[in-house]
């Protein structure tokens, strides 16, 4: 079973590397980026088979070492 | 006074930091990360600046789950002493020892230079060897400098006095300028700037020793 943990900054966190992003496309001509944020994917081969079991495992994962909570939120897919 | 100074793989302040102990009259353990105990009779551990692990992740996220960090916060929770610098206070707010979280500078370059710092309270072991208010000149290099924590959490720090250390000319968009900060018992100290690269006129200056040097007098059985 695969999982697929998507981790970005919390909303209210400025993320400047996200900013630096909007105004390199802003340079490059791309008008009206009003907003962009960065984050990281990561994907996960389980052995579990049961999806719900999985989701649980993951979110542990995700609170112990993938995501930061205090700057970071997360959100988890069993594929 | 005995300190253990923590080396991961790609720690590289980590000689530094024992120099500065020693040069302070310190015994010196060096402690591989994979180690599952904690030399006896320490007094003070020392989580070092560089890129354990590489970063990978995000900077301090790996070492914080190793072994010896394990360890390490078990010993703070007896009440031992724990200096993180730089790299090493990433580490120590990923464990939880310390509140907050360490991001990307704000202007996103990697910055190296000497900065000048106001010692916010000289009320703490590692403090204790300043004036409050004074102002001292440490080094700082680091990319992921940039100090935030939830609005109450900062509050809370302000409040209780444990802010260590403030910017007067903020490197890295930093909340409330702090450049270090003190766990509730003061006696876990994180901070960016490096003290330990402070303690020889060759170094180009001396501001740090008096740290070193007030941990001695603290931490040497009389």
């Amino acid at each position: 079973m695969k999982a697929r943990v998507e981790v970005m900054l919390r909303q209210g966190v400025l993320d400047p590397q996200g900013e630096a992003v909007r105004h390199a496309l802003a340079a490059l001509g791309f008008d009206g980026v009003e907003n962009v944020r960065q984050g990281k994917l990561i994907e996960l081969e389980l052995a579990e088979s049961d999806p719900a079991r999985a989701e649980a495992q993951v979110r542990e994962m995700c609170e112990k070492l993938l995501a930061n909570t205090v700057i970071e939120s997360y959100r988890v897919e069993i594929v | 006074m005995h300190a253990g100074v923590i080396v991961f793989p790609g720690s590289n302040c980590d000689r530094d930091l024992a120099v500065a102990f020693e040069a302070a009259g310190a015994k010196v353990s060096m402690i591989w990360h994979k180690e599952t105990e904690l030399p006896a009779g320490l007094d003070i551990i020392g989580v070092p600046g560089g890129f354990s692990y590489g970063d990978y992740l995000r900077c301090g996220a790996i070492a914080a789950q190793s072994p010896v960090c394990r360890e390490m916060v078990r010993f703070a929770g007896r009440g031992g002493h724990v200096l993180g610098i730089c790299n090493g206070f990433q580490v120590l707010t990923e464990t939880g020892l310390l509140p907050g979280a360490l991001m990307r500078n704000a202007g996103l370059k990697f910055v190296c230079r000497t900065v000048e710092l106001r010692v916010e309270t000289a009320s703490s072991p590692f403090t204790r060897g300043y004036d409050e208010g004074q102002v001292v000149r440490f080094p700082v290099a680091h990319h992921d400098g940039n100090y935030t924590a939830q609005a109450a959490e900062l509050e809370r720090l302000e409040g209780e006095g444990r802010v260590a250390f403030r910017y007067l000319d903020n490197p890295n968009g930093s909340a409330n300028d702090i450049a270090g900060i003190f766990s509730e018992n003061r006696r876990v100290l994180g901070l960016m700037p490096h003290p330990e690269r402070a303690i020889d006129p060759l170094q180009g200056g001396t501001d740090g020793q008096a740290m070193f040097a007030a941990l001695a007098e603290v931490l040497e059985p009389a």
